[in-house]
């Protein structure tokens, strides 16, 4: 991509060790604004190692990460977060039984003094915020007040992500985002993840799908056993090519 | 507010209508199965007075002393189960209340004697009922710690501390009631102003302070969280073991509190006083609409809960039916209370938990 521009994130040379067994090693990557990079490698290929590392659940054994060219080291993930690298769990990291805005607010609710003393959590707050967020994802919900238990599995990833927006997550790092989907909603967040792109954040984009990698990614990363197998851009290569380096042909 | 909602794309506008209607179904039943509690409530009152004015010609609710006795009734039970919701909202339960119960009215039936010796009536149970409470939150916090810290199943830890709560209780009593020589205290329990008794006063005021927590605060809107998810509630950084220890020192303290006005109203303390309330707890909490899955229910459905479980059995009495009938009919509307939240679990789908 474009060298002049300042990276979001880069990863140098990044290894980690469980014990004797090298999960990553010598690993480098980078992120601009605006870009989508998909991560792609076999089951053990090391992808959810480097998530991991990259979003502060593990400390990398070598090697170092900068966020816009500040070297960074975090001990917990919610150190991560405030440097706005945020994770979309496969699981949804969602409440069910809370509306959206107090999915978005969870852990940081915003409080108002009713009658003039008594702190009280601030719904409308909560729910301006959510009907916002969500009209920037271009997704329009109607009955703000209802528990994210009513919507669709492609609107409630939609929450996952309005959060991380919310908060200003710079880099997302979407941990097979549609693989619990049917196909209009892979479609719905597939163009989720084309409208963060189009706000200048980066996106890390981890799936077992090529065509949904094919679909919206810049760039894609093939892991093997620990390792960088290739680093290919979309326009310039083919699903052949990517299942070749995958299996290691 | 609503403009947004017009500019939707075309594209989306085919599938939004349907929705709608489907949301507005699923929340008429939803809201249905919350009001069970109040429904269940209506209907009993109103069976009982056709029974009462069938049978006898007389009155049943519109009589103030049956008020008064159902609201003093209900005084116990509520205040474990205000405390008890909490704790089931958050996915746990908590079987040592009804010892924690006892234990505080023992402890506070000594304590005022021994203040009333040295200083005036009221302060004394002031101070009593500080120490009875505080004793009280004891076990609460030995049972935060064994479910937060050491992972005990929230089952067996309470428990536990239910039989070490009723042994200590009935150490401390010397096998015994312990009488207490206080007038300030025999008022509180019996007193009343306007024809309200005291003690169901203060029941309110616990009451609605619950509701507050429970409802506009972040205590109360974690509980929920964490009820529902726990991983996701640590992800957005909620310090659940905190919370947790929090959460059973809470319903202790209720639970101590409770023993206290057990003791101003019978003027003495007992170990098992609170020995048959810990299921009326649980009922009510359960009918009032929570669940046992944890993350649902209200403190407003809990005190439905509660009068419907005290209507039942004093209602039971003034019809002159075998008392054994109670039990019956508690244990009848908690199975279709569980019922009624089942169907509407199956109604409402999305919810994954099999």
């Amino acid at each position: 991509m474009n060298d002049a521009v300042q990276p979001l994130l880069e990863v140098r040379n990044l290894s980690k060790n469980f014990g004797a067994v090298q999960a990553l090693s010598d690993f480098s990557m980078v992120v601009h604004p605006g870009e989508v990079v998909a991560l792609a490698g076999d089951n053990g290929a090391g992808k959810t190692t480097l998530i991991k590392t990259i979003s502060g659940v593990f400390r990398p054994s070598s090697g170092e990460i900068r966020i816009k060219g500040e070297p960074v080291s975090f001990t917990t993930p919610q150190e991560a977060r405030d440097k706005g690298i945020e994770t979309i769990y496969q699981d949804l990291a969602l409440a069910d039984n809370l509306s959206i805005g107090a999915n978005i607010f969870l852990g940081r609710e915003p409080m108002r003094r009713a009658l003039g003393f008594l702190p009280v959590l601030d719904r409308r707050t909560m729910a301006e915020a959510a009907r916002e967020t969500m009209a920037v994802l271009d997704f329009h919900v109607s009955r703000l007040d209802a528990p994210v238990s009513n919507f669709s599995g492609g609107q409630r990833q939609a929450v996952a992500i309005g959060r991380a927006v919310y908060w200003n997550a710079q880099i997302l790092i979407m941990d097979e985002p549609t693989a619990a989907l049917g196909v209009p909603e892979q479609r719905k967040v597939l163009s989720l993840i084309r409208q963060l792109k189009a706000q200048g954040r980066g996106v890390i984009f981890i799936s077992h799908n090529l065509q949904d990698i094919f679909a919206v990614s810049d760039r894609i990363i093939v892991l093997r056993r620990g390792v960088t197998a290739g680093e290919r851009r979309i326009s310039e290569t083919t699903h052949d090519e990517v299942v070749k380096l995958m299996v290691g042909g | 507010m609503t403009t947004t909602e017009s500019k939707a794309p075309a594209g989306e506008a085919h599938a939004r209508p349907q929705a709608d209607h489907a949301d507005r179904a699923k929340s008429l039943v939803q809201r249905i199965a919350d009001l069970r509690a109040w429904l269940f409530l209506a209907a009993l009152i109103i069976g009982f007075e056709v029974w009462a004015r069938a049978s006898f010609g007389g009155t049943f609710i519109l009589n103030p002393f049956n008020l008064q006795s159902i609201a003093i009734f209900a005084v116990a039970p509520l205040l474990l189960a205000v405390g008890q919701t909490f704790v089931i909202i958050s996915g746990g339960i908590d079987l040592s209340v009804g010892f924690i119960m006892g234990l505080a009215a023992v402890v506070a039936a000594h304590a005022i004697n021994a203040a009333t010796a040295s200083m005036g009536m009221p302060l004394a149970v002031l101070l009593g009922t500080l120490a009875a409470v505080l004793v009280a939150c004891i076990p609460g916090f030995i049972n935060g710690l064994l479910v937060s810290r050491l992972r005990v199943p929230p089952f067996i830890g309470t428990l536990g501390m239910f039989g070490v709560a009723r042994g200590v209780a009935f150490l401390l009593a010397g096998g015994t009631t312990v009488p207490v020589s206080n007038s300030f205290f025999a008022t509180i329990g019996n007193g009343r102003v306007m024809n309200v008794p005291y003690i169901v006063i203060i029941a309110i005021a616990v009451v609605l302070v619950m509701h507050y927590l429970l409802s506009q605060t972040r205590f109360g809107q974690h509980n929920y969280a964490i009820g529902a998810n726990p991983q996701a509630a640590r992800r957005a950084g909620i310090d659940i073991k905190w919370h947790q220890l929090r959460l059973y020192v809470l319903s202790a303290a209720c639970a101590g509190l409770a023993g206290v006005l057990y003791s101003a109203r019978f003027n003495a303390g007992a170990a098992q006083a609170g020995e048959p309330l810990l299921l009326d707890s649980v009922a009510a909490v359960v009918i009032g609409g929570a669940s046992l899955f944890g993350g649902s229910g209200t403190i407003l459905g809990t005190v439905a809960g509660a009068l419907v479980i005290a209507i039942i059995q004093y209602g039971l009495v003034f019809v002159n039916v075998e008392p054994f009938w109670q039990f019956i009919g508690v244990g009848v509307v908690i199975i279709i209370s569980v019922l009624i939240d089942q169907a509407q679990r199956r109604f409402s789908g999305g919810r994954q938990d099999e």
